[in-house]
C-alpha cells in the first residue's frame, strides 16, 4: 500500500528573495534577482550577469556558530543550510537534543550540482604550495559531495536516510521524487528534500565557455532572462537553494501540521544520450515518457493538469520543451494548461532550480495565483503556433489551481517530474 | 616570553573551539583538551594551526602526538622558541 504524502514545510534562498515571505512577494510582483557582477567583467566573461541571493552577515550568524564559520568558504552549504533549516522550522519539526535520540523517522535528501568550489580553490592553492598541512579540519566536510546533507543532518539530528543526489539541473526535482518514494513506501515519515548550488565565476565559467549564456545584456541585467520570448538568447546563470519537508499524510494530520499540498507522484528517467539526446541536449522521447509516467504514478488524467512549472531556461530549446508538453499531454492551443518559468526572475539556478521552482509552484497552488513570465514580451513564434498566448501569463493573476506539474531536465540527458495537488 | 604570557595568548585560541556547553572558566593549563574540555578531536589540528600563526613556529607530527593539554603546548612552544 502506498502511503499518501504531503508537503508541510518550505524554505528558499533565491536570487530574488531569501525566506518564503520575501520570495513569495517577489514572485507575485515579478521582481528580478539578476544583477551585473564586476568580478565577471574583470575576469573577461562574455556574460557578466547572474542571479545571486543577498544574505547579510547577521543572517548567516542566525544559522551558524562562530566555530562553524571559522575557515568556512562555501556558498553551497550556506544556501542549503538556510533553506533546509527554514523548511524544518516552517514544518514545526523539533530538532533532536544534543544528547538525545536521533530523529529516526526524519531523513534528508539534499543534492548539489557541485560541491563548494571556493573551498576547493583555496585548498588547491595550499596543496600546490606544498602546504597541505594548512588545510585545517573542515576542508573535507566542506568539499565532500554530501556536505549540505551532512551539515543539515548534524543541525537537525535526522536519523533516517541522509544523502545527496546529483543529476545536474534535474537534481532538485529528483530529490523531491526520491523523498516522496521513500515516504510512500513507508520507510520514513518525514523527508527534508531539496537542492543547492553555489555560483560565481568558478561555477559559471564552464557555461560561459560553452557560449550558451547571453552576452548582450550586461548593461540591462534584469531584461536578460527571457524564457519563451522570441529574443531568448541563452540562460542567465544563477544559484541558491530550495527545500521542502515531505511527510506522510497520517503523520501530518496526527500532529496537526500545516499542509501546503499533496504530492501525487513523480518519475525520473534518462534519454540515454541516444537519438537527438546528448550530454547537453534532451531526447524528447524520454522527456515525454517522464511526463507520461509521472501522470501514471499520480493516477491522474492529462486533462487534470491546470498548470505547468516549466524547465524553460530561455535558450533555443524552449520551443522544443513546449512541443514535448503538448505531445505528452495531448493538449494544445487554448486547451493547454497555464505555463510559466521562474527563470525570468532568478536565472537558471542549476541544481538548485528544481527545488526553488518547486517552492514557487507550491506557493502558487496554496495561495491561488500565477506569477508572470517576466521578459516574455513577444512569444516565440514556434511556441505561439503550439499554444495560446493567454496560457503564458504576463501579469500576476489570481486563479484557483488544483493539480500542477513541475519538470526539470539536466545535462546527461536526465529528466525529473513531480505532480502536486491542492489540499482540500 | 614567560609561561604566563604564552598561556594568555593560548587562551583565546582554545576558547574558539570550545563546545557550546563548556564555559570559558573551565579552561586550565592542565586540562585535557579533548577528554576534559570536550574539544572535537578533529579541531586539534585547527588549534595547532592557530598556535603556529600566533607564535610563528611549526609543529612536527611528533609534537602533535604529544599535545594533550595547554601545558604540553606551552612546553612545545618554549622548546621551539628556545625559551628555558
Amino acid at each position: 500500500m502506498k502511503h499518501r504524502v504531503v508537503v508541510t514545510g518550505l524554505g528558499v534562498v533565491a536570487p530574488n528573495g531569501v525566506g518564503v515571505p520575501v520570495f513569495s512577494e517577489a514572485i507575485q510582483s515579478g521582481t528580478s534577482g539578476i544583477a551585473f557582477h564586476q568580478k565577471l567583467k574583470e575576469l573577461g566573461f562574455s556574460c557578466q550577469i547572474g542571479g545571486m541571493p543577498n544574505i547579510s552577515e547577521e543572517k548567516i550568524k542566525e544559522y551558524f556558530t562562530d566555530l562553524q564559520l571559522k575557515n568556512f568558504k562555501s556558498d553551497n552549504i550556506l544556501y542549503g543550510v538556510i533553506a533546509g533549516m527554514d523548511a524544518l522550522k516552517d514544518a514545526d519539526i523539533s530538532l533532536a537534543g544534543k544528547q538525545g535520540e536521533p530523529l529516526w523517522d526524519l531523513g534528508i535528501i539534499f543534492g548539489s550540482g557541485n560541491s563548494s568550489v571556493e573551498k576547493f580553490r583555496e585548498s588547491f592553492y595550499k596543496i600546490d604550495e606544498g602546504n597541505v598541512r594548512r588545510l585545517g579540519s573542515t576542508s573535507v566536510a566542506q568539499t565532500m559531495a554530501s556536505s549540505v546533507a551532512a551539515y543539515l543532518g548534524g543541525m537537525s539530528g535526522a536519523g533516517n536516510w541522509v544523502t545527496s543526489n546529483a543529476s545536474a539541473c534535474a537534481t532538485g526535482t529528483e530529490a523531491i521524487v526520491m523523498g516522496y518514494e521513500h515516504i510512500a513506501s513507508g520507510k520514513a515519515t518525514q523527508m527534508l528534500c531539496g537542492s543547492s548550488n553555489d555560483g560565481g565565476p568558478y561555477v559559471w565559467g564552464g557555461f560561459d565557455a560553452m557560449r550558451i549564456l547571453p552576452y548582450q545584456y550586461n548593461n540591462d541585467p534584469t531584461a536578460a532572462s527571457r524564457p519563451m520570448d522570441a529574443n531568448a538568447s541563452g540562460f542567465v546563470p544563477g544559484c541558491g537553494a530550495g527545500a521542502l519537508v515531505l511527510e506522510s499524510l497520517k503523520s501530518a494530520q496526527e500532529r496537526g501540521a500545516t499542509i501546503y499540498a499533496e504530492v501525487l507522484g513523480g518519475h525520473v528517467n534518462s534519454g540515454g544520450q541516444r537519438g537527438e539526446g546528448s550530454m547537453t541536449a534532451p531526447n524528447s522521447i524520454a522527456v515525454k515518457r517522464c511526463i507520461t509516467e509521472s501522470l501514471k504514478q499520480a493516477e491522474i488524467d492529462v486533462s487534470e493538469i491546470d498548470y505547468i512549472n516549466g524547465h524553460l531556461t530561455a535558450t533555443t530549446k524552449d520551443p522544443l520543451e513546449i512541443r514535448n508538453w503538448c505531445e505528452a499531454l495531448y493538449r494544445n492551443g487554448a486547451d493547454f494548461p497555464y505555463i510559466n518559468s521562474l527563470k525570468g526572475m532568478t536565472g537558471h539556478c542549476l541544481a538548485a532550480s528544481g527545488s526553488i521552482e518547486a517552492v514557487s509552484t507550491i506557493l502558487q497552488l496554496k495561495d491561488g495565483f500565477l506569477f508572470p513570465n517576466v521578459n516574455c514580451e513577444t512569444v516565440h513564434p514556434e511556441i505561439e503556433r503550439l499554444i495560446s498566448s493567454e496560457k503564458i501569463p504576463k501579469e500576476t493573476f489570481k486563479t484557483n489551481l488544483q493539480t500542477v506539474i513541475k519538470a526539470s531536465f539536466g545535462f546527461g540527458d536526465v529528466n525529473a517530474c513531480i505532480i502536486f495537488r491542492r489540499k482540500s | 616570553m614567560t609561561t604566563e604570557q604564552i598561556y594568555a595568548k593560548l587562551l583565546p585560541i582554545v576558547k574558539t573551539y570550545l563546545p557550546e556547553d563548556v564555559s570559558e572558566e573551565a579552561i586550565a593549563a592542565d586540562k585535557d583538551l579533548t577528554g576534559e574540555l570536550n574539544i572535537n578531536s578533529a579541531h586539534l589540528v585547527d588549534v595547532v594551526l592557530d598556535v603556529e600563526d600566533e607564535f610563528d613556529v611549526e609543529f612536527a607530527n611528533a609534537d602533535m602526538e604529544n599535545l594533550r593539554t595547554l601545558n604540553d603546548a606551552i612546553a612545545i612552544i618554549k622548546q621551539k622558541l628556545n625559551i628555558r
